[in-house]
């Protein structure tokens, strides 16, 4: 888990007609709207870092405009960097050449769109295939290996259908298996889930998970929503204007949010399904009441007290004592954190 | 007030030296290259008047029913099979059997040069942006310019025959596929591009798998077009020695037979619908992977 898959160093993109040119400005401190205004250049990202561990879920999220979909495509290179590095196993993907650039896409990371871009004059068997057929595999090995991931995303039965034959659940669990049959390592995922209804959404967001636990990819997750994120991330990283303004695990980025913006992203969320008793837990064990596994959320937590009719309770990991949590503690938490007018955040 | 009551123009003397020079550079031309475009025509040649030649001798009943195959194939639908056989017992009752098998071979023999000229020109249309404005107007040209001047250079080059004939037609007729071919490849979903790009896709690849398969249909209008078009040359390309049905045509219109210009004039319509039917219904069922539903 704390191997470095991924290593982003001092990544910027700038659109315009000359942008190397413009990144003197940007290291000088000039802000996107000054960049605009009097450059006539757009700032995509902004001296952007990222260590991206092996194995994990790394989610990257922001607004539109936040530069997320700009940084997914540098990993694969489908947008060329104004300057900076993006460093795979020890490797520049900045520094291949064509040849190496294309076997890095064709082995090492594939990809998943938000709009599926599935091939729509080929059957959902022939666009499974079609990464193994770009990495000019064999014949029955291409075959196989597709007929596999078709099973495994739960597609068996529909393998002679056309793309536009299929929902869009349906769909992105083509581009699924499309990206999984390649084999890759890295699994570079553009808002994949974001163009389906909230239901679908869900059960994609288990499919992935259940893969993922099996399969241990090094995955990257673009998305706007935080439920998303927190949900399937390992750990989450929050763009904004091109500039990452926080990174960490889920339970970081909601109980210590690195300023406003981030704050306003997770005032909204059910804190309580969200929020593990780990994180709030006192370290020093209670004497009595119920039991919980540390790593239970703490609307369940609230329940199990209840329940036993107990204001304290013990924490456990793998059956061990490891600390105490009390009734006050769990309802502090799960009230969202004041804002500056004093307030609590809320929709106004 | 002379020089605005009348148009400054060049002296006469210098005008008629100018048209001379190039009526001789081209004459030079000609008389230097002419017998080379000849022999490099040659094959065109042989095949049109073995196509010709294979079209008339072949037992008319087996000509209707390999038309009717095509409408088949190309259309799905007896009613396209039953037009296109009464048409061609029309057509051969009224004594216009052979022009019509020569206007069949001169209009095959143009589409397939079109289809070859014609695609990779607008793939390498498609790629470029330079490439497309240099080739646009000359394709603009090619289509306004009245068929009868650039008759005379052909002439002049090649003389009278089925080949100067074949070149008119293509010259009219390649236009509409070139330009199809272009906007269908442009118009390829930019996403599914970048998908082909993300999974290694290298350039033949994109091309080959993703963007002449999702331009088809439009490349179809364009082949669609090109037929169509040099079905509207037949009459042109009968004034300078180009069998078929332009010929009577022609003979109506300076010996003013109403009948028998309006008969082949009509074949010709014929022929035009046929084509544009099968053409044309066999460019949407290339699209039927576009319709949803779960029924198929």
């Amino acid at each position: 888990m704390s191997e470095i898959k991924v290593k982003i160093k001092n990544l910027y993109k700038i659109f315009g007609a000359n942008p190397a040119s413009m990144i003197s400005h940007i290291r000088n401190g000039t802000s996107k709207q000054t960049l605009l205004d009097e450059h006539g250049h757009v700032l995509g990202l902004n001296d952007v870092s990222l260590d991206i561990a092996a194995g994990g879920v790394q989610v990257i999220m922001g607004l539109s405009g936040s530069g997320k979909s700009t940084l997914i495509r540098h990993f694969n290179r489908l947008i060329e960097p104004t300057a900076g590095e993006i460093i795979v196993d020890g490797r520049n993907v900045i520094e291949m050449g064509k040849n190496e650039l294309r076997d890095f896409r064709r082995f090492r990371a594939s990809m998943v769109f938000q709009k599926f871009a599935l091939l729509p004059h080929r059957t959902i068997t022939d666009n499974v295939a079609y990464g193994l057929v770009i990495q000019s595999s064999a014949k029955d090995e291409i075959h196989e290996r597709s007929q596999k991931w078709i099973d495994r995303v739960g597609l068996t039965g529909f393998e002679s259908y056309y793309p536009a034959q299929l929902s869009g659940g349906m769909q992105q669990r083509v581009g699924l298996a499309r990206a999984l049959a390649t084999d890759a390592e890295i699994l570079l995922m553009d808002e994949a889930f974001s163009a389906l209804d909230p239901l679908i959404r869900e059960e994609m967001q288990d499919v992935l998970l259940g893969l993922q636990e099996e399969l241990k990819k090094t995955i990257v997750f673009i998305t706007h929503d935080l439920d998303e994120a927190l949900r399937i991330g390992d750990r989450i990283a929050i763009l904004r204007d091109g500039t990452i303004v926080q990174t960490g695990s889920p339970q970081d980025i909601i109980l210590n949010p690195a300023d406003d913006y981030v704050t306003d992203f997770t005032k909204n969320i059910n804190r309580g399904r969200v929020l593990q008793v780990a994180a709030i837990m006192d370290d020093k064990t209670s004497e009595n009441g119920p039991k919980i596994e540390r790593d239970m959320v703490i609307e369940d937590a609230l329940q199990v007290l209840s329940k036993a009719d107990a204001t304290t309770a013990i924490v456990t990991h793998n059956a061990k004592p490891v600390g105490s949590v009390d009734l006050n503690t769990i309802i502090a938490a799960l009230t969202r954190p004041i804002d500056d007018s004093g307030r609590t955040g809320s929709y106004t | 007030m002379d020089f605005l009551d009348e148009f400054p123009t060049m002296d006469r003397q210098e005008l008629r030296e100018l048209k001379k020079a190039i009526d001789l550079g081209f004459r030079n031309f000609s008389r230097a290259y002419g017998d080379a475009l000849e022999t490099f025509f040659e094959p065109l040649l042989y095949f049109m008047v073995w196509l010709e030649k294979l079209l008339i001798i072949t037992p008319w009943p087996i000509i209707i029913l390999i038309m009717a195959g095509l409408a088949w194939l190309g259309a799905r639908s007896w009613l396209a099979v039953a037009g296109t056989v009464a048409s061609f017992f029309v057509i051969g009752y009224f004594g216009m059997w052979e022009d019509t098998m020569a206007t069949l071979a001169i209009i095959s023999v143009a589409t397939l040069v079109c289809i070859v000229v014609g695609i990779p020109l607008g793939i390498w249309m498609a790629r470029s942006d330079r490439v497309q404005t240099l080739i646009t107007p000359v394709l603009d040209v090619m289509q306004t310019i009245p068929s009868f001047v650039y008759l005379i250079p052909v002439v002049m080059l090649l003389g009278i025959g089925k080949v100067p004939g074949l070149l008119a037609v293509c010259i009219y007729a390649v236009p509409p596929i070139v330009r199809l071919t272009n906007l269908g490849i442009r118009l390829v979903d930019k996403e599914v591009l970048e998908a082909a790009d993300a999974f290694g896709a290298n350039y033949r690849q994109k091309l080959f798998d993703v963007q002449v398969p999702l331009a088809l249909p439009n490349i179809f209008a364009g082949v669609n077009q090109t037929i169509m078009m040099s079905l509207a040359m037949v009459v042109i390309a009968s004034m300078i020695g180009v069998k078929g049905l332009g010929v009577p045509v022609l003979r109506a219109i300076s010996n003013q037979y109403l009948a028998l210009g309006l008969m082949n004039g009509l074949a010709i319509v014929a022929l035009a619908i046929i084509f544009d039917r099968i053409s044309q219904n066999f460019g949407k069922r290339l699209q039927k992977h576009r319709e949803g539903g779960h029924d198929v």
